[in-house]
C-alpha cells in the first residue's frame, strides 16, 4: 500500500441522471482518507478512461444504475488497458444482478458492490486490493 | 504522465505561460477555467489545468471536484486536466503543484492554468509559480475593506470580478474595482519606503463565467500580459511581487515560530506586557525577534 493517500476516480457512466449514491460514496471515501476525483454524471467510457489517465488514479469506481453495465463496464476496462492502465483497480456498484458478475469479473472488474455495502467495507476492499505502483 | 497534445504549437516559439487563478471558494474559479478552456480551444491552442482542492487535516482525504465543471472537454486531447489535493500544504497549492505544472508544460501545452484551493487571502504562493496571477472575486464576497486587505490583491496581475450577471454590484465592478479604480497603491509589507518598487496596479475585468461573457477580453488581457512580461520595464513590478510573496510567507513562518511550543509562553508574556501598557509594541517586536535569534542560532 502506498504511504500517500489512495487516489480514486468516482465516475457515473451511462445516461441515467441519479448521482446521489455516487456522491455519497465520494464523500464517504474522502472521510476514510482517500483522495477522490469526482467527475459528475453521464460519462462516456472514453471520458472515464481519459480522466483515469490524466488523474493518475489507483482506483476507478463506477456507479451504474442504467442497466447498461454489460456494455459499459467491459468497454471501460478495455479502454483502460489500451491506455496502459491495466494496473488500476476497477470496481463497480449500483444495480447489477448477481448473474452478470462472473462476466464482469472476466472483463476486468475486480469487485462488484451490492446495494447494502457500507462505505467502510468499500474502503477496506480498496486498501487491501489496490496495486502498489510508483 | 500527460500525453503530448496532438496539435500543440508546432512552429510556435516554445514559451511557457502559466496563469494562476485564485480567489475565495465559490467565486467561480472552476467555471472560469472551463470558460477559458472553451475560448482557448476556439483559438486552436492547447491547454492544461492543474486544479488544487483542500485535503482534510484530520483524515487526509480530499474531494477533488473541479473536473465536474470542465467535463465538456474530457475527450479532447488538447485539454489536459489534473486534480490535486493540497495534502496539508498551506498557501493554496499542493507542494507538488509546481512540479506537476512543469511536467505538463514540458509536454508542450500552450497555456497552463493553475486553479488554487479557495481558502481566501493567503494564497500568494501561486503568484510565485505563475507568470500571471488572476485574482477572482465575486461581487458579494465582501466590502471594500476586505478587498484592500493585504495578501491576495497584492499579488494580482489581473483582478477579475466574476458573476457580472449578479445585479448587486455589477455596475461598479464590486469592491475590487473600487479599490483599483481609486488608484490606491497596494502596500507591500509595512515598511513602505518611498524608493521601493511598487507593484503594478492590477487591471480589473468583469466576467460572467457561466455564460462566457468577458472571457474573450480576459484571454486577450492574459496574452497582453504575457507580452508585457517579456519587457524589462516590468522587472521592478516583478521584484515587488516577489517581495510580497516572500513577506507573506515570512510573516506566516514568524508567527508560527513565535507560537511554537518552546516559545509560546515567552511570546504571550511579551504580548501581555504590551496589552498592559508596560511595554511599547516596538520594543516588544525587538524582544520577540531577539527570542527567535537566541534559540535558533
Ligand atoms: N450567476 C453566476 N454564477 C456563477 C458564475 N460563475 C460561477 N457561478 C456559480 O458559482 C458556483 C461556484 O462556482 P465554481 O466554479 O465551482 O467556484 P470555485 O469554488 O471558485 O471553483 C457554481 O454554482 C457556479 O455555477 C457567474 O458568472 N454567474
Ligand atoms: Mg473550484
Amino acid at each position: 500500500m502506498p504511504d500517500r493517500p489512495i487516489k480514486v476516480l468516482i465516475a457515473k457512466p451511462g445516461l441515467d441522471g441519479h448521482d446521489r449514491g455516487a456522491k455519497v460514496l465520494a464523500r464517504g471515501l474522502r472521510d476514510e482518507g482517500f483522495e477522490v476525483v469526482y467527475t459528475g454524471l453521464r460519462q462516456t467510457p472514453e471520458m472515464v478512461a481519459t480522466a483515469a489517465l490524466q488523474e493518475d488514479v489507483d482506483v476507478v469506481g463506477l456507479s451504474i444504475l442504467s442497466g447498461a453495465h454489460m456494455t459499459l463496464l467491459p468497454r471501460i476496462c478495455r479502454l483502460l488497458a489500451e491506455a496502459g492502465l491495466d494496473d488500476v483497480l476497477v470496481t463497480a456498484g449500483g444495480i447489477i444482478p448477481d448473474d452478470d458478475i462472473p462476466a464482469l469479473r472476466e472483463a476486468g472488474v475486480a469487485e462488484v458492490f451490492g446495494p447494502g455495502t457500507t462505505i467502510a467495507e468499500v474502503a477496506e476492499f480498496l486498501r487491501t486490493n489496490v496495486r502498489p505502483r510508483d | 504522465m500527460p500525453s503530448p497534445p496532438s496539435a500543440a504549437s508546432t512552429g510556435r516559439p516554445a514559451e511557457r505561460t502559466w496563469v494562476g487563478i485564485t480567489g475565495p471558494p465559490g467565486a467561480g474559479k472552476s467555471t472560469l477555467v472551463s470558460a477559458l478552456i472553451a475560448e482557448v480551444r476556439t483559438a486552436g491552442r492547447s491547454v492544461a489545468v492543474v486544479a488544487v482542492d483542500p485535503s482534510s487535516p484530520i483524515t487526509g482525504g480530499a474531494l477533488l471536484g473541479d473536473r465536474v465543471r470542465m467535463q465538456a472537454y474530457a475527450g479532447d486531447r488538447d485539454v489536459f486536466i489534473r486534480s490535486m489535493a493540497s495534502r496539508g500544504h498551506a498557501g493554496g497549492l499542493a507542494s507538488t503543484s509546481g512540479a506537476a505544472a512543469a511536467v505538463i508544460d514540458a509536454c508542450g501545452f500552450d497555456l497552463v492554468l493553475i486553479e488554487t484551493v479557495g481558502t481566501g487571502q493567503a494564497e500568494v504562493e501561486v503568484a510565485a509559480a505563475a507568470d500571471t496571477t488572476v485574482v477572482l472575486e465575486a461581487p458579494e464576497t465582501g466590502d471594500e475593506v476586505q478587498a484592500i486587505k493585504a495578501g491576495l490583491l497584492e499579488v494580482a496581475d489581473l483582478v477579475v470580478v466574476n458573476k457580472g450577471d449578479r445585479p448587486a454590484r455589477a455596475a461598479d465592478g464590486g469592491p475590487a474595482a473600487g479599490h483599483a479604480g481609486r488608484g490606491r497603491r497596494p502596500k507591500v509589507g509595512s515598511g513602505g519606503a518611498p524608493d521601493r518598487p511598487l507593484p503594478k496596479r492590477p487591471e480589473v475585468l468583469i466576467t460572467t463565467a457561466s455564460t462566457g461573457a468577458g472571457v474573450p477580453e480576459l484571454l486577450a488581457s492574459l496574452d497582453r500580459h504575457r507580452v508585457a512580461g517579456r519587457d524589462a520595464a516590468t522587472s521592478e513590478a516583478r521584484l515587488a511581487r516577489a517581495e510580497a510573496q516572500v513577506w507573506a510567507i515570512l510573516a506566516d513562518r514568524l508567527r508560527a515560530s513565535l507560537h511554537a511550543e518552546d516559545r509560546r509562553a515567552a511570546t504571550e508574556s511579551v504580548l501581555g506586557e504590551v496589552a498592559g501598557h508596560r511595554l511599547d509594541p516596538y520594543t516588544a517586536a525587538d524582544r520577540l525577534m531577539g527570542n527567535l535569534v537566541d534559540s535558533d542560532v
